[in-house]
């Protein structure tokens, strides 16, 4: 078993928390209580029918409005799969909460009404996960039985769409049609979509390769903490704890610590005390270097032969969520995994139209959910890889010194 | 499937590793929440996987309400005794004295909203600026909305409305003099992978979570333990049940399931067919409204 991370997009009237609510229910992830919970709710409304939109909004501001304002995370497994969901707005007020919830999903579901076909905010959710490089992309094409379930709705739609995915370079695009109110193709194909030949969004989840989305080919790994007991039996320990960003690390091999560069070796592995001969992706391990050599949270340590680019100055896509805005010259702290630095945005190339994907040159300054791209100066070398190749090692948050808040999520090219 | 392949618990235990590291790494004072139920238990397991052999880079706390069963608290001294680490016990009952607190009335009157008092006194009394706890998303709709890093101003109140973003594995732990980070490491695990991994693990646990005979009484459909803490009423009833423990809080708020379940197979097995969540089965203080975890939220309550 293993788990899938994935992102619904769209807004309400799409029916995003309809569906949401209906691959709970017909997975049986639903229990009697909350069931209990959702239908005293739903007697204050007109139709008699089970709101699963009130199964997701989880503060009261947001059942209140009836809207989504931040990322909800929801669970359900089956046998094949453990699912987390990521929930997310889909206004454009709220796209910084989006572009949280996407940075960790593997897929995105974008929700598009059979009615309205492809729109303004389909645009901008794809490009949001085009942006943050999420590798699956599932258009579900919503409301099928507001539209009798008609294939030719549906042809026209898909090859609208091809015209997006085309034009922002997504790469594996899976289009079902569906009915979240009714359940059509959810779990089980439904039998309306007689010249559907695909199978229904639950089974195409569950079967979805994740593997290959594993970097095993790059070792890349961030120094979080070191461990240095204080007992006398242990006076010569010293290890770096950290989790294995990509790749595969053996007893062995000649790694560098970055951005000193000094040359090492490893000389042991352990994961939970037990000593082990490699380790690889997503595991949280502990190294021994050969020589006692300057490491400290934050360093690199990465194959002598296969290295990260270290730089000080750099460009990035940036996703802008602060309310104050990014004018050219603010200094910010820059965090790439578990190392910062100070740094200066210097110029701003351009403005991305998330509606209509063209750019606007030379904008004096950045707002809120504003999409830029930009240069970025650090007073110590960063080492990084270019987000598009690795995502762990390419991504950076800007965090205001002042608020503390982070104010800018940024894609490093 | 590649032999590099981490499944799915791998991934949970590992993903909370590097968020206790983080917080490790990130701060002057850290502490963990430790209650005595499973996820705390759980998270002393994976403190122990994170920082061994060394020790770790923090105290766990206890926030003692005096409503305890008296099997947790065994339970815990002798954890604190193997793993030899410092444990911090706060209690509510002297902050009560101390700060006048009035109690809650009733038959089931519960240190639930008081327990938050002691908290945020412990906090400035330590300094502590990040506290590790065993909240999981799964449980609650409102904890389902919050960030692993969760930051709380100096009256340790959470803003549901202005969060931080938070970005892949990026976690900004940078705070205002005062304020203090709550850090969720078990985050994304269900109750079900909770118990998978106990199993994995083989991590022991008081004995209260397994079926065992006791004296219960029964209120609105939930089975509740005689104890000195509850005021039997002449119309109660005392049922000899067997039962046991979903979740482990106060004895005042606390239900018992009636179970069968004698090992963990035993567990996960009625875990996977029952029919009701968590905390609706056992908490008999999150039914007072919709919204009762966000306003404990947002006023300091974990």
């Amino acid at each position: 078993m293993d788990i899938l991370r994935f992102i619904t997009a769209g807004s309400v009237d799409d029916g995003k928390s309809t569906l949401i609510g209906r691959l709970l229910y017909d997975s049986k992830s639903i229990l009697i209580d909350q069931l209990a919970a959702i239908e005293k709710q739903t007697k204050n409304k007109l139709n008699g029918e089970i709101d699963l939109a009130l199964l997701t909004d989880g503060l009261r501001a947001e059942r209140e409005q009836g809207i989504t304002i931040d990322v909800a995370y929801k669970y359900f497994s089956t046998d094949k799969r453990k699912f987390i969901i990521a929930d997310a707005p889909g206004h454009i007020q709220y796209t910084r909460n989006m572009v949280t919830g996407a940075s960790n999903a593997e897929l995105a579901i974008i929700l598009i009404d059979a009615r309205n076909g492809v729109v303004e905010q389909t645009r901008r959710h794809s490009i949001i996960t085009s942006l943050l490089n999420i590798p699956h992309v599932v258009v579900a094409i919503n409301k099928m039985d507001l539209v009798n379930y008609s294939e030719d709705v549906y042809n026209n739609i898909v090859i609208d769409y091809e015209q997006v995915a085309k034009s922002l370079g997504l790469k594996e695009v899976k289009y079902i049609p569906i009915s979240a109110l009714n359940g059509d193709n959810i779990v089980d194909k439904s039998a309306k979509f007689s010249w559907y030949e695909g199978e229904p969004l639950l089974t195409y989840l569950e079967n979805v390769q994740l593997d290959s989305d594993v970097n095993l080919t790059d070792p890349r790994f961030s120094v979080q903490y070191v461990i240095r007991p204080q007992a006398p039996e242990l006076h010569d320990y010293r290890g770096y704890a950290g989790k294995v960003i990509s790749g595969i690390y053996k007893k062995g091999d000649a790694v560098t610590v970055l951005p000193s560069g000094t040359e090492t070796t490893i000389k042991s592995i352990e994961i939970g005390e037990t000593e082990v001969n490699e380790a690889y992706a997503m595991q949280s391990v502990v190294f021994h270097l050969d020589d006692d050599v300057d490491v400290s949270r934050g360093d690199m340590i990465v194959p002598t032969n296969n290295q990260p680019q270290t730089e000080q100055e750099f460009e990035v896509l940036l996703c802008w969520m602060d309310n104050k805005p990014l004018i050219p010259g603010n200094k910010y702290l820059l965090q790439t995994n578990s190392n910062r630095v100070r740094s200066v945005v210097k110029d701003i190339e351009y403005k991305l139209d998330v509606n209509t994907f063209e750019k606007n040159y030379s904008p004096e300054k950045a707002v809120l959910n504003d999409i830029i791209k930009a240069t970025i100066k650090t007073s110590s070398p960063v080492s990084f890889d270019s987000y598009k190749k690795l995502r762990q090692n390419g991504g950076a948050i800007l965090i205001d010194e002042t608020s503390c808040v982070t104010v800018g999520a940024c894609m490093i090219q | 499937m590649n032999k590099y392949h981490l499944d799915y618990l791998g991934q949970l235990e590992s993903e909370a590793i590097h968020i206790m590291r983080e917080v490790a790494g990130q701060f002057e004072h850290p502490a963990l929440l430790f209650s005595g139920g499973k996820d705390s238990i759980t998270l002393v397991h994976l403190a122990l996987k994170a920082f061994r052999p060394g020790k770790f880079p923090f105290p766990l706390v206890h926030i003692d309400t005096g409503h305890n069963f008296p099997e947790a608290l065994d339970f815990r001294d002798q954890l604190v005794e193997t793993i030899g680490e410092k444990l911090i016990v706060a209690k509510v009952e002297e902050t009560i004295k101390q700060k006048n607190l009035t109690e809650q009335k009733g038959k089931f009157a519960s240190r639930n909203a008081l327990q938050t008092f002691t908290l945020l006194d412990v906090i400035e009394e330590y300094k502590f600026d990040a506290l590790i706890g065993g909240a999981r998303r799964d449980e609650e709709k409102a904890r389902a909305k919050e960030r692993i890093f969760s930051v709380r101003d100096e009256f340790g109140q959470w803003n549901p409305k202005l969060q931080r973003p938070e970005l892949w594995n990026i976690y900004n732990g940078k705070i205002h003099k005062g304020e203090n980070v709550r850090a969720f490491p078990i985050s994304n695990w269900t109750e079900l992978d909770i118990w998978n991994y106990i199993k994995r693990e083989n991590i022991e646990l008081p004995s209260i979570y397994f079926a065992h005979e006791r004296e219960v009484i029964e209120h609105e459909g939930q089975l509740v333990s005689v104890s000195a803490h509850i005021k039997l009423d002449s119309t109660d009833v005392v049922l000899k049940r067997k039962v046991r423990y979903r979740t482990v809080g106060d004895m005042t708020c606390t239900a018992a399931v009636e179970s069968n379940a004698y090992d963990l197979d035993g567990i996960i097995t009625e875990i996977i067919a029952t029919k009701t969540s968590e905390r609706g089965e056992t908490r008999i203080d999150d039914k007072v409204s919709e919204a009762a975890m966000e306003d404990r939220k947002k006023g300091g309550y974990f």
